[in-house]
């Protein structure tokens, strides 16, 4: 009890006296983080829309490899990703272990197959709604893709949610391929394993809170921009 | 718009799914304009035919031939469902889509989608979601959706089925001013009284086939199957 309690106050004297080195970390985590979740959507969304409309051979094996994505054990992700990029993995030459860019890498594709997948349910739903009425109007392929990411942003909007969520506190495969370096790869979650081990609970529990504070934040705003577009919409 | 989508013919049309013909061999004509009305038991295979005939449904045997080619032919023509379909989306911006799809600017398209809000009687909810909307108002968005891409011809799946009297004069007014305008109408119902008030010809289908087809006035005075006496009687027909 008495750490939580000290955690909470040391975390509040980080945030108010803008620690330097918990803006860093905390701004690296989010930088880091929102990439991923950029990259991930622009792969996840446009994939799940084309397997709700399209029939073709593979689909369903494709579905399936997708939901068992899902559930890849994050310290798996960050292994292989690790093999690939180290110096004697075929992208050695690259040069990225140890770098933002491997740990974006690696929350890339542990968030795809959880977005593209929640992303596929309810596009797969609402085609089957619009069906008819797109098919009889002859719309395009392209324009059958836009209409349903369009009309089902919200339901999208929660799916790149709960990529973020995933994202954001991922810990297992950052830590391994980004080696939780002092100002370089060291994120809020790396960090507080990092204090954890040591030992000072207060700065780990303050880290944590503020790790909270940050995913319900973000959460927040997006919830907030949904409505507000609702709002001047319906 | 070029009038070069009539005569329509089918020869020999049969749509068949797992085996089991739902709907043919059916031979038809349509000439256009006027109201083709097709009447028939439930399962008879009303909706399948006016989605076989849309192009829709998949044509498994037998042909059926526009004026024009099958491309220009499909954009001349709308459907409008049994259950209306109803986009996520505003009133205004649901009778706007198909313009929109077909490449007309915001502005335009959304010009053009309130003057035929008005002309179905919603024009005071374009901005509602289409979604709150009754299942008369659904219909009446579902026709003006239809209509304003001016097509030649439009087929209705029992657009006032499961409406209430007040809804279904209103869409039978829209659908006689149609009409008036030279759209060529092709719809099913159930509704007897709704065929005699509204068809100019009368397709009579039983078992996926079409059993007895005449004009109208003919049809409902004369009726030259027993079937279809039966069926104007009332009587059960199988
Ligand atoms: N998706 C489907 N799969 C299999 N059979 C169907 C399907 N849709 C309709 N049918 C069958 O096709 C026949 C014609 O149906 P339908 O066109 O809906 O008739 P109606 O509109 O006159 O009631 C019926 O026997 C029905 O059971
Ligand atoms: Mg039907």
């Amino acid at each position: 009890m008495g750490d939580l309690w000290s955690g909470l106050l040391q975390a509040f004297w980080l945030v108010i006296t803008f620690d330097p080195e918990l803006v860093e970390i905390a701004g690296r985590s989010l930088r880091i983080t929102l990439t991923a979740l950029v990259i991930a959507s622009l792969i996840a969304l446009p994939l799940a829309a084309l397997l709700a409309v399209r029939r073709f051979r593979w689909r369903r094996t494709v579905i399936a490899l997708m939901n068992a994505l899902m559930g890849l054990p994050p310290v798996v992700v960050g292994l292989v990703v690790y093999v690939l990029l180290s110096r004697s993995g075929p992208f050695g030459v690259m040069g990225l272990l140890f770098t933002p860019t491997a740990m974006i890498i690696a929350q890339v594709i542990i968030i795809v197959p959880l977005i593209a997948s929640i992303a596929h349910q309810s596009l797969r739903e609402l085609w089957t709604e619009y069906h008819d009425l797109l098919i009889s109007i002859n719309v395009t392929q392209g324009q059958k893709i836009r209409t349903l990411l369009w009309d089902a942003r919200r339901a999208l909007l929660t799916a790149t949610l709960a990529g973020f969520g995933r994202a954001i506190g991922e810990v297992g495969a950052i830590m391994i391929v980004g080696g939780n370096i002092d100002h370089a790869t060291r994120v809020l979650t790396t960090a507080i394993a990092l204090e954890t081990g040591r030992g000072d609970f207060a700065l780990a529990l303050g880290l944590g809170f503020v790790l909270i504070a940050l995913a319900v934040t973000v959460n927040l705003a997006i919830h907030w921009l949904g409505r507000t577009e609702r709002e001047g919409r319906w | 718009m070029v009038s070069d989508l009539f005569p329509m013919t089918a020869r020999q049309a049969q749509t068949t799914r797992r085996g089991k013909v739902l709907v043919g061999p059916v031979d038809l004509r349509l000439d256009g304009g006027g109201v083709a009305m097709v009447i028939g038991p439930n399962g008879a295979g009303k909706t399948t035919l006016l989605h076989l005939l849309h192009g829709t449904a998949r044509l498994t045997s037998g042909t059926i031939e526009w004026a024009c080619p099958l491309e220009a032919a499909r954009n001349q023509q709308s459907f409008v469902f049994q259950r209306p379909v109803m986009l996520r989306r505003t009133v205004l911006e649901n009778i706007a889509y198909p313009l929109r799809i077909r490449g007309h600017q915001r502005a335009d398209a959304y010009e053009q989608a309130r003057d035929w809000a008005d002309r179905v009687g919603l024009g005071a909810m374009i901005d509602r979601s289409a979604l709150v909307l009754s299942g008369g108002e659904q219909q009446k968005l579902a026709i003006a959706r239809a209509l304003i891409t001016r097509p030649r011809l439009v087929f209705l799946d029992e657009p006032c089925a499961s409406l209430d009297g007040a809804a279904t004069r209103e869409i039978e007014q829209v659908l006689q001013d149609t009409r008036e305008a030279g759209t060529a109408l092709v719809m099913s119902t159930h509704d007897m009284g709704q065929a005699r008030r509204l068809a100019d010809r009368v397709v009579f289908l039983l078992h996926g086939r079409v059993h007895e087809e005449a004009a109208a006035n003919t049809f409902f005075e004369a009726p030259v199957t027993t079937q279809a006496a039966a069926f104007l009687r009332g009587d059960i027909v199988e």
